[in-house]
C-alpha cells in the first residue's frame, strides 16, 4: 500500500484552506444563508496570468481532499490521486489544480455541523437543500478570491460532472473546457428511485432526528449499501465475491451468509462512520434536481447555447447507475448546439465508480485532452 | 495532388463538416487549418481516438456502421467517408444516410476495377488482396468492393447527384478508361433528385 512518504508521483503533504464569505448567499431554493465557509485544497502552482488553473468538483460522498496526504502516517491519499499529481493526467507540474468542497457537506465546509446564528446550536437537518447551481456560484466566489477569472478546465465525476456542466452554462467565459466522466445532463427515474430508498433508509430509521450528529447511523448505512450495490457492475461483484461463503456451511438463520454481504456490511459501516445522515439527504436532492434543460423549457439544447467552452465526455461500459447512453445523449445534444466535443467510451469492469480508478485508456483521454489546451 | 488536396477544393470556407471514420484526425485538422471548418470525426480505434485528442480534433466514438440516427437531418454542410465505403456494412444505405445528414457528401474508395485487379484475377484465379496490410479475402474488412462503374451505377439508382468526380490514375496512363486506369475515384454529391 501507498504512503505518503513512498509515494514519489504524489502531490505529497496538502493542508486543507478555507474561504469565508460573510455575506448572504441567495440560494436556488430562495432561501438565503447568512455567511458560508468553503474548504478547499489546492496543488502545483499559479501562473503569473492565472491561465493554469483547473478545478477539480467532487461527488457525492466526495470532498476537498482530492490529492496527496495529510499526515505522513495517513494510508489513503485524497479520492482522485489517481489522476492527480506530478506527471499524472491532471498534471500539477503544469496546472494549478484547486479542489473544492460542496457547500452542505460534512468535511468542514458550511453544512450540517455548522452552527445555525439563528439558533446557536448545530443546523443538522435544517440546513438548506443546495443545488448544482448554488454550489457553481460559491466556486466562483472561490475563483474570485482566489485571482483566477477563466479555469483551464473544470473536471469532475457523476455528480462532480453535473457541476462542470453548470459551469459550463452559468459562467460560460470563466472556463476554457469541461471534463464530465460518468455524468449525466439529469437523472432517470430509476436513479432518482435509488436516491429516494436510501433516503428512506435515513428518514425511516428510528434514531433519525432533525437535530443531532450521532442520528440515524443504521440508516446511513444501509443507503450507503444500495447506493455501492449501484455503483459497481455485476461482473465485478461476480468476480470479486461469486457465492463464496463466509463460513463452511449455510447458517439457516438471517445472519450474513455470503462474502458479498460481508463487504455491503464493511463499506457501509465504514462510511456511515465518516458521513453525516443530512448531508447524504441533501447531495441526494442536489442529484435528483439537477436538470438544466427543464430550465430552458425542457429543451437540453437551448439550455446550451450560452456555453462557449470545449468539452470532453467520458462513460464507462459497465456503469448502469450514469449510463452510457446519457452521456450520448449530452454529446448529441452538444453536437446538434454546435458546441466542440469529444466523447470517449472506456471499457472497464468497475462500473460507474470506474471514474475513481486509474484506467489506463481513461487517464490517458484526460491527459492528451487537458495537455492540448492552449493555457491563455 | 493527393486524395486530400482534391477534397480540399470541394470543401466550402467555413463549412460544417462530419468525418465518418476519421482515423488519426489528419483530415480534419487540414481542413481546419486550410479551410476553417468545424465539425466532429466519427471514430472507434481507440489509438486513432487518442491522437485525434492530442491535436485538438473533435472526435466522438461511435460506430458509423452501426446507424447515424442520432444526427439530425441536413445538420451538417458535409459529411465525408474517405477509403471507408468499401467496408461498411450497407454502403448504399450509408450513402442516403449521410446525403441526409450533409448538404453534401465526399466520398472516396479504391477502384476494384484497375487493371491491375482484372489482372490479378484472371492470371491467378484468386482474390486480389491490394488493401495494406493485404488481408486474405476471409477476413478483410473491405467487404464491399466496387469499382468506378459500380459506384456510378449505384448512384444513378438512388438518384444521388453526382456533382463532381476525380478519378486517381499510377500517373503511367492518361485518364481515359477510367475504370480500368483509375486506383481510386473521389466524388462530390448532392441530395438525391
Amino acid at each position: 500500500m501507498n504512503s505518503a512518504s513512498a509515494d514519489v508521483r504524489s502531490v505529497g503533504l496538502v493542508r486543507p484552506e478555507k474561504l469565508v464569505v460573510d455575506e448572504p448567499f441567495r440560494l436556488a431554493s430562495g432561501t438565503t444563508l447568512p455567511r458560508y465557509e468553503l474548504v478547499y485544497e489546492t496543488y502545483g502552482e499559479l501562473n503569473a496570468d492565472a491561465s493554469n488553473a483547473i478545478l477539480v468538483c467532487h461527488a457525492l460522498s466526495g470532498n476537498h481532499h482530492a490529492a496527496g496526504y495529510h499526515a505522513a502516517q495517513d494510508e489513503q491519499p485524497g479520492w482522485w490521486d489517481a489522476l492527480i499529481g506530478p506527471g499524472k493526467a491532471i498534471d500539477t507540474d503544469r496546472f494549478f489544480v484547486v479542489a473544492s468542497n460542496n457547500l452542505g457537506g460534512c468535511d468542514g465546509s458550511s453544512g450540517p455541523l455548522s452552527v445555525n446564528p439563528q439558533t446557536g446550536s448545530p443546523y443538522g437537518g435544517d440546513f438548506p437543500v443546495m443545488t448544482v447551481k448554488d454550489w457553481v456560484t460559491s466556486q466562483g466566489k472561490l475563483a474570485d478570491v482566489l485571482g483566477i477569472k477563466r479555469w483551464a478546465a473544470v473536471v469532475g465525476g457523476s455528480l462532480g460532472a453535473m457541476q462542470a456542466l453548470q459551469w459550463a452554462i452559468s459562467f460560460p467565459d470563466r472556463l476554457q473546457a469541461a471534463v464530465l466522466i460518468a455524468g449525466a445532463a439529469s437523472l432517470s427515474a430509476q436513479n432518482i428511485a435509488f436516491n429516494e430508498v436510501a433516503r428512506q433508509a435515513i428518514l425511516k430509521d428510528p434514531t433519525y432526528r432533525r437535530q443531532g450528529e450521532e442520528v440515524a447511523r443504521n440508516g446511513v448505512m444501509v443507503a450507503r449499501m444500495i447506493g455501492h450495490i449501484t455503483y459497481l457492475s455485476e461482473d465485478a461483484m461476480l468476480a470479486k465475491f461469486d457465492r463464496q461463503l463466509i463460513n463452511k456451511d449455510l447458517s439457516y438463520q438471517f445472519d450474513r451468509d455470503f462474502q458479498v454481504e460481508n463487504y455491503l456490511h464493511h463499506q457501509g459501516e465504514k462510511f456511515a462512520k465518516r458521513f453525516n445522515p443530512h448531508t447524504y439527504l441533501l447531495m441526494t436532492k442536489a442529484l435528483d434536481y439537477f436538470d438544466p434543460a427543464a430550465e430552458a423549457g425542457g429543451d437540453f439544447k437551448q439550455a446550451l447555447t450560452p456555453a462557449q467552452c470545449s468539452f470532453l465526455i467520458i462513460s464507462f461500459t459497465t456503469d448502469w447507475r450514469f449510463p452510457s447512453a446519457g452521456s450520448r445523449r449530452m454529446v448529441q445534444a452538444l453536437v446538434d448546439a454546435a458546441k466542440d466535443v469529444s466523447y470517449v467510451e472506456v471499457a472497464t469492469a468497475s462500473g460507474h465508480d470506474s471514474f475513481l480508478f486509474p484506467v489506463p485508456r481513461y487517464v490517458e483521454t484526460v491527459r492528451f485532452f487537458l495537455n492540448e489546451l492552449p493555457l491563455n | 495532388m493527393k486524395e486530400f488536396d482534391y477534397i480540399l477544393r470541394w470543401v466550402p470556407h467555413g463549412a460544417r463538416v462530419l468525418d465518418l471514420g476519421c482515423g488519426d484526425g489528419t483530415l480534419l485538422t487540414l481542413l481546419r487549418e486550410r479551410k476553417q471548418v468545424s465539425g466532429y470525426g466519427l471514430e472507434i480505434d481507440v489509438d486513432c481516438i487518442a491522437t485525434c485528442l492530442t491535436k485538438g480534433v473533435n472526435v466522438i466514438e461511435q460506430n458509423f456502421d452501426e446507424g447515424l440516427a442520432n444526427f439530425a437531418s441536413q445538420s451538417f454542410d458535409l459529411t465525408l467517408l474517405t477509403s471507408t465505403l468499401q467496408a461498411a456494412r450497407r454502403p448504399d444505405q450509408l450513402l442516403m444516410e449521410m446525403l441526409r445528414i450533409g448538404k453534401n457528401a465526399i466520398v472516396t474508395f479504391p477502384n476494384f476495377g484497375h487493371w491491375r485487379h482484372r489482372l490479378f484475377l484472371a492470371w491467378h484465379g484468386r482474390m486480389p488482396a491490394f488493401s495494406a496490410p493485404p488481408y486474405p479475402w476471409y477476413e478483410t474488412p473491405n467487404i464491399h468492393l466496387c469499382t468506378i462503374k459500380d459506384f456510378e451505377t449505384l448512384c444513378q439508382t438512388n438518384k444521388i447527384h453526382i456533382q463532381n468526380k476525380v478519378i486517381a490514375n499510377d500517373g503511367l496512363v492518361p485518364s481515359f478508361w477510367p475504370n480500368l486506369f483509375g486506383t481510386a475515384g473521389m466524388f462530390l454529391l448532392g441530395r438525391p433528385r
